[in-house]
Parts: structure tokens; sequence; C-alpha cells
């Protein structure tokens, strides 16, 4: 390891700031005890069980006193800082365009496109929408990638082989107890409302869904309120019944082809409009249920990815996997 | 339209659906269609780069039916194309050099979303590197953002899981910062295109109302993306987040992930506000401040360090210094001076790190500096890349570092004269200490260790190990051989960079 | 002075979301408590969208869903922030699942939820 130079101390505060400084010192002057929780306790504690020299004494006084010393210095240098911060923002906010005005610089010649072409150019009565999967359908396509990666981190540090998750995702066993308490067990009220709520959320995302070109909504907005929907029927009758209709290869099924058709349909479009080719997509009739040219099947493939990726994240973090 | 200007917005939106199979095939297959499509873009990128040479400028390319500040667009020029074939190399590289220890160190039905996370890191990469739109920079920063922490991460240790906790929270509080940086500058400007953000900058900028509001903003992009790339305050989370990843993590990380959000910073500067806007901010002199301080602590650091990818993950704080230098020096060189030690890093760190990686093979899996003392005679190919990437480090003649050193240096020389000679001095004294710790390390590599430790192990040379590390050899004195038509191009491909 | 505050009132939407942004990134950045770090991250976030959405609000105007086939664009708000606000949002709530997955493990493994401790004891593993 590093050797206990003053320079190299120094560097080391520099570096790591003083808490992990003071680790190593209660580290060598005695065995630090774990059981203790937070760290003041821990130097509390040995200070007063051990019996040694004066110097070490000294040491370990030094470093509760500066534990504590640097605790609100901790403090106030946080306090300093949102403050600071704040009072930087605020100044800039006080230059900022009256809130509410119409002749803020926000509103140029790109919003007054979105709003009078919109209809016209991608078929879409809800101007957000086309502005979102047509205008700018690059960065929604990056959108729902962040989402797909974040679905992925999640699976590698929380999914565990079925064999072990008997108990859950909490293969400690002194956790058991505790945690599975609060699983619902047939609970009837909670089953009740669930029975009543699952359809109805389930209906009312789809009808986001599939009417998020001419009114408020879309595929995020609906896949989400379909996703609570799966959680919900698994938190009131258990995995169980979930997982009779949506399992593990369900949810690898429905992102695979969601998120391929989304980048195929993106690639398509951004191909033939780049190249100024037609791209013969029907725009459908306006304010229907069929608009929008390719921002409804866009809307439902992102809903789909939405609506799985929600409850896969429930059921890692609930269990650990399907 | 020629159909090559297709494929910058092929390789961004094909990597995404690679990922997306990746993620459901079984290890294997994932890294066999995961490094077909890294040496597909390998070739695209490189044929995009033939073609921008050729016609000698930019081009922009729509992405979708409407222009630009309606619709997105990306835009290609020749210093965007070469750094994505390097990148797109490097990448295909150090996942060929490391690929046994991928295998090793994920869990094994987790494999798979090693390349997938790679797949997407590559996507993110280039859309940086083409990107023309301040949101979607914003929104592929955030991809980059977690497909890295989550390459730390897949090697599943408590060291690691700490190191990524890090990482991630650094970078959350980077990317906060540069949203923020974005929306202040929408609500004064009312633009999300880099070039129409620039025009509008401009007008207020020269009627001075809202001076400091762009002071604030510049302020934002910089630490935001400061902390994202390492530079020397915000460095506290990289030796632990490169020091314990799997060696294709740690090489793809330090060598391009560090230089993405660089790309993009260096883009805010030229094409948002402009080079006499930020000199004028003295934003400039903070960066050279800093990128200085870290080239001397960041070579500290890794002169105190005893274990080997801890001492490389604090040379590339050092190495990431000399680029903030580069940018702070507001001239024409020394912008070149930093693109060229982005490259010249890019090629260099992955190979030491990649090497690294093959001495714990050979030492028991230990990486402190005395369990691998005969490391290199043990793998020898290792120990000569080594050797050749320690040599490059330390700006020696022929070796890709030295063309930096020397770019810098003119870019230096150029300047007024307290920046030069604290430019100047930098250099030398990280250069200095440059060699005094890597000198060691390869003389150490060199020596038979006394009690004949893991003497008994030798290499096991894969095609993938081996080929890689010969062709990193090889790219790094191909550099440094040619260094002047690479600098020719960077600093063609700068001329065209700004508004 | 006075023009400094007046100004903060007329703009009070984004007073508002400055004042969290400050307390957000304090959280974020200073906090030991990982939960509580994540918190502050979705402050943070919800700061920003706060702001985005009142730069896009103009008084008296409709939401820009244009049903009566009514395409003057000065009867409609802005659109463009709702859009990016809904991006800032995904982007939000994966990388708090992240997160947050990030600290269930930690806390598996170390048993509380001290971003210092944890690394103190994960220090002391490899030795």
């Amino acid at each position: 390891m590093r050797s206990d130079g003053a320079l190299s101390r120094f560097f080391d505060f520099v570096e790591d700031g003083v808490r992990e400084e003071d680790y190593r010192i209660s580290k060598t002057s005695s065995p630090a005890r774990l059981d203790t929780d937070t760290p003041e306790n821990r130097w509390l504690v040995t200070v007063q069980n051990s019996e040694t020299p004066l110097s070490a004494r000294f040491v370990n006084w030094f470093s509760k006193k500066g534990v504590a010393l640097f605790n609100s210095l901790y403090r106030i240098a946080a306090v300093i800082i949102c403050f600071t911060l704040i009072g930087v923002l605020l100044a800039v906010v006080s230059f900022l365009p009256a809130f509410g005005s119409a002749d803020n610089p926000a509103v140029n010649e790109v919003v007054e496109r979105y709003v009078s072409k919109s209809v016209e150019e991608t078929g879409a009565v809800n101007a957000v929408a086309g502005m979102i999967s047509a205008y700018r359908g690059f960065d929604t396509l990056g959108e729902a990638h962040v989402l797909f990666v974040a679905a992925c981190s999640v699976i590698a540090l929380l999914r565990v082989d079925p064999s072990e998750r008997r108990h859950g995702r909490l293969i400690n066993p002194d956790m058991l107890g505790e945690d599975m308490d609060f699983e619902p067990n047939g609970d009837p009220i909670l089953r009740k409302s669930a029975k009543l709520l699952v359809p109805l959320a389930f209906i009312f995302g789809l009808y986001v869904i599939l009417n998020g070109t001419s009114s408020p909504g879309g595929g995020f907005s609906g896949g989400s309120l379909i996703g609570a929907g799966l959680i919900l029927n698994s938190v009131a009758f258990g995995f169980k019944r979930t997982e009779r209709f949506f399992g593990d290869e369900m949810y690898h099924l429905v992102k695979t082809i969601c998120l391929t058709l989304y980048a195929l349909m993106m690639a398509y479009f951004i191909f033939m409009g780049a190249n100024s080719f037609d791209d013969h997509i029907w725009l459908g009739v306006p304010g229907g249920i069929i608009s929008g040219g390719l921002i409804f099947p866009i809307n439902i493939v992102v809903g789909l990815e939405v609506a799985c990726t929600m409850y896969c994240f429930y059921a890692l973090f609930r269990k650990g996997g399907f | 339209m020629a159909f090559v200007q297709n494929f910058p917005f092929m390789t961004i939106v094909f990597s995404l659906t690679c990922g997306v199979f990746c993620a459901v095939l079984r290890g294997k297959w994932a890294k066999r269609l995961c490094l077909a499509w890294l040496a597909v873009t390998f070739a695209m990128s490189l044929s995009v780069l033939v073609y921008t040479l050729k016609s000698g400028g930019y081009y922009i390319y729509r992405m979708g039916k409407w222009d630009a500040p309606w619709g997105n667009e990306i835009r290609v020029g020749i210093l965007e194309a070469l750094m994505a074939s390097v990148f797109s190399g490097v990448m295909l590289l150090s996942v060929l050099g490391g690929l046994h220890h991928i295998f090793e160190d994920c869990e094994a039905e987790k494999t798979n979303l090693y390349f997938t996370m790679i797949s997407l890191l590559m996507s993110s990469l280039f859309a940086l590197i083409y990107t023309n739109d301040l949101f979607t920079g914003y929104v592929f920063v955030e991809i980059n953002t977690i497909a890295s922490c989550a390459l730390v991460m897949l090697k599943s240790s408590s060291k690691t899981l700490v190191a990524t906790t890090r990482y991630l929270i650094m970078s959350l509080l980077g990317s906060g910062l540069f949203l923020l940086g974005i929306v202040i500058l929408y609500g004064i400007t009312g633009e999300l295109l880099m070039e129409s953000i620039g025009a509008k900058v401009q007008e207020i900028f020269a009627q001075g109302e809202y001076s400091l509001p762009i002071t604030v903003i510049i302020g934002l992009f910089s630490v935001g993306l400061a902390v994202k790339s390492a530079l020397f305050p915000f460095h506290s989370w990289l030796p632990d987040a490169h020091g314990s990843a799997t060696a294709s993590s740690s090489a793809v990380l330090s060598g391009l992930v560090l230089k993405g959000y660089i790309i993009l910073l260096i883009k805010i500067f030229y094409r948002v506000f402009g080079l006499e806007i930020i000199v004028s901010e003295r934003v400039s002199n903070f960066l050279f401040l800093f990128g200085a301080l870290a080239m001397i602590c960041g070579s500290i650091g890794a002169l105190r360090e005893r274990d080997l990818k801890r001492m490389l993950a604090y040379s590339s704080v050092a190495q990431i210094g000399y680029i903030y230098v580069g940018i702070g020096m507001h001239s024409d060189i020394g912008m070149t001076a930093a693109c060229v030690q982005i490259l010249a890093h890019a090629i260099t760190k992955p190979m030491l790190f990649i090497c690294s990686g093959g001495f714990m093979d050979v030492s028991g899996g230990h990486k402190g500096m005395a369990s691998i003392t005969g490391a290199g005679l043990r793998d020898p190919l290792g120990g000569a890349a080594f050797t050749v990437g320690a040599l490059s480090m330390t700006g020696i003649p022929f070796f890709a570092g030295f063309v930096t050193k020397l770019t810098l240096t003119e870019g230096a020389l150029e300047t007024s004269t307290p920046m030069m000679v604290m430019a100047l001095g930098a250099i030398a004294v990280s250069t200095l200490l440059n060699a005094l710790y890597y000198i060691p390390v390869i003389f150490n590599l060199f020596t038979k260790p006394k009690d004949g430790a893991y003497s008994s192990l030798r290499a096991r040379y894969t095609p993938a190990y081996a080929g890689a590390l010969t062709v990193f050899i090889a790219l790094n004195l191909g550099f440094g051989i040619f260094s002047q038509s690479v600098v020719d191009a960077v600093s063609r491909g700068l001329a065209m960079f700004g508004i | 002075m006075r023009e400094f505050f007046s100004n903060l009132f007329t703009n009070y939407y984004e007073t508002a979301a400055m004042i969290l942004f400050g307390i957000g990134f304090t959280t974020l950045l200073m906090h030991r408590n990982l939960v509580k770090k994540i918190i502050g991250f979705n402050f943070m976030d919800s700061a920003i969208y706060l702001f985005l959405a009142a730069k896009g609000y103009i008084a008296g105007r409709l939401a820009p869903i244009i049903t009566d086939g009514n395409t003057d664009p000065s009867n409609y708000v802005n659109p463009i922030p709702t859009g990016l606000v809904l991006t800032g949002i995904v982007v939000s709530v994966s990388v708090t699942a992240f997160m947050l997955a990030l600290t269930c493990r930690l806390y598996d493994r170390f048993h509380t939820l001290d971003i210092d401790e944890i690394t103190y004891l994960a220090r002391k593993e490899r030795d």
C-alpha cells in the first residue's frame, strides 16, 4: 500500500477529503467496531474501551473531534454552496424575459411552423405529438433507448437466477422476515379495488395511446398507465396471475420487436426524408384515430415498450426477475 | 446525394438496434453480432472520412423531411469523420483485446448485456460527434452516462458497485448542470440548433443586454462537461471507476467516453458561442489553468500509486489536462493540439489498459506493482505494447504522444507571455513526471522476480488479444510517423468547424 | 435592487425553479444518504421541468391541439418545452431506476446507506 509520509498524507487529504483520512487513523490505532452504526459512535467506543498509550489516545481524540469539526464544516459548506448557487441562478432569472409574455424570444418561426403546419405536414392534430415524433423524431428515438439501457442496467444489477429466487430478491436470510411482511396476502380491499381499477387502467392507457395524435397523450403517458395497471394486478393478485400472460420471454419479445420496429420506421423516415425521396406514408385523416402517418404506429410501439419496462422495473425490484 | 452520406446516420441508428438484439441473444452470439457491427461501423466511418477528404468540405444531413431549425440534423466534416473512424476502430480493438476478461469477469448469463452497453455507447459516441443540436446532445449524453456506468458495474464486485455509484452521482451532477445550461439558453434565444443559437447569441452579446446570463450559461456548460470528463478538481471518481472495471471497460471509458464530452464542449465553444465570446468571458483562462494543474497533479497522483490500473487512471487525468490546456489557449493551433491529443490518447491509453489486463493474467490476477514484476517476460507482446504506450505517453519522438506535445508547444509559443511560461512549464514538469512513473514500470516489467513468483505462468495468446495489441502498436507508430498528415487533416477539419 | 426583486416576482415560476434546483443540487452533491441523494436528483430535474414549462406558457393562450381547424399560431402556447419536458422525464425515470437498483445492491451488501461508510467498508475489503 501507500507510504504514509507527511507529503503523501497531505495528498491523500487533498484528493480523498478528510473523512477517509480519519478512517485510516482509526483503522491503524484499533480494530474498528462495525456493529456500532454511525462513524461517530464507533470512535467513541474505540476511545472509551482501549487502554492505549497517550499518543494513540491523542490521535483518537483528534480523530473524534476532527470528525465532529469536519461534520459541522461540511454542513456549513453545503449551506454556502446551496445559497451561492441559488443566488447566481436568481440573478440570471432576473434578466430573463417576463413570464407569460407573448414576445418572449422562444416564440419564433420554429414554433409558428410547428403550430400552423403540423396538421398539414405530419397529420397530427396534437402539435406536441407532431413535434416529438415527427419533426424531432430522432431525439425521441434516443429517449426510448435511454429507457431501454436503464432497464438493461437494472436487469444486470438485480436479476437473480430463478433457482435462488424462492424468497424474493433478498437472498440474505436474516433480512427475510421484515421485508416480506409487506407482501399483501389476499387483502380484500386491495383485491376489490384492483378488480375495478385494472381493466380501467388498461382501457384508459389504450385510449391514450391510440388517441395520441389527436388529443393530449401518446406512447409514453399511455404506456405508463398500462404499466401501472400491470403492477397493480400483480400487487393485488400476486405475480402468478400476471405471469400467466406476461412473463420473462414475453417481456423480451415485446421489447425487442417494439424497439426494432421503432428504429426501422425512423430509419426509413430519415433515409427517405434526407434523400428527398417520396416516402409514401399515408398521413390519414387529421383528428381521426389513424392519423399522423408514422406517429400512430410509433405511439403504439413506444407505449408497449414503456408499459413492459415499467412492469419490468417493478418485478426486478420486488423479486429479482419475472 | 451520394449514398456514402447516409452512413453517419446509419451508424447511429443501427448501433441502437444492434444493442437491442444483443440484449436477447446469448453471450457468444451477442459477442459475434456486436463485433461484426463494430467492424461495419468502422468501415462506414472510414468511407465517410475518405468521402469528406475528397470533397474537401462538410455536409449537413437532415434527419427527416424537414430542414434544420424544425427537424434534427447532423453535420459531417473531416474532423467528425476522423474522430468517428478512430473511435469505432479503437472500440473494436478494445473489446477484442479484453474479450476473454469480459467472459471471466461478468456473470455468465449477463455477458450479453455487456455487448448491449458497448453498442449503445458506440451509438451515443457517434451521435455526440456528429450532432448539431444541443438537445439531441443531451439525450445521447444520458445514454452515454448510463451505458458507461453499466460497463463499470458489470464486473460484479462490491468495489465496482461503489465506484459505479460515485461515478453515477458525479455524472448526474454534470448532466443536471448541462441541462440547466441548455434550458436557460433556450429561454433567452428560443433555439436548440447550434448554428441558430450561435447567430442569436452574437446578436444578444453585441447588445450587451444579457452579459451575466451568458457568462453563467458558459460556466454551466463548462463545469457540467468538465465534471463528466474528469477535469482536475472534479476527477475524484475516475481512479476508482477506471481502476476497478474489467480491462475493456477501462480502455473504452478512458480512451473514448471522456473524449465524447470534450468534443461536445468544443462544438459548443465553436458553434454556439464563438471563440471571441469565450475569450472575452475569460472562461478559457480557467480551463487553461485547471488543465495545467491537472497535468501536474494527475501525474503526481500516478507517481504515488502502487496499483497499475489506478496509475493508468491517474495518468488519464493528466492527459485530459493536456486537452483542456489546448482548448484554453483559444487559438487555432491550440485547438488543433487538443484534437490531436484526443486522437493520440484514444489510441494509446486503451492499449495500456489492455496490456494491464494481460499482465494480470500472468500475475495471478493481481495488479499491484510488486506482483507484476517480470510480467513483461511472461507476456512479451504485452510488454512490448506497454513499452510503446509508455514511451508514447512520455513523449518520445516517433510515437503518438510526441505529436501532441510538439503541437501543444507550438501553440504555447503563440500565446501571451505569462500563459506561454505556464504552458511550457506545465508541459516540461508533466513530461518529467510521466517519465518518472512510466520508466520504472517498464524496468519492473522486464526484471526477473527475485522469488520467482508466477514463473510458471505464460501468456495465452488468443488471436483477438495478440491481434488487437499488434494493431495498436502499428497505429501508434503510424500516428507518430505520419503525424503531419493527421495534424493537417485535423486543422482542415477545424477550419470548417465554426459557425 | 428594486428592479431585481420585481423581476423575480414577475418570473415567480422561474424563481421557484431555481431555488428548487439549488436545493436539489446541494442534496445530490453533499448528502451522505444515498436515498436522499436520489431525492435530491429528482428535485433538481423537477426544477428544470418547472422552468421549462414556465418558459412555454403564454398568458391567455390554449394548449397546442388544433381541433377546430384554427391554425393561427397566436392562439396557442409554445409546444417545444412540452416535448423537452417529456424527454427529460423519461431520462429522469430511467436514471432513478438505475440509481435505486445500485442502492439496493449496496444495502444488501453493506447494510447501510451512508455513502462514506460504504466507501470505507469497500476499501477495507480490498486490504
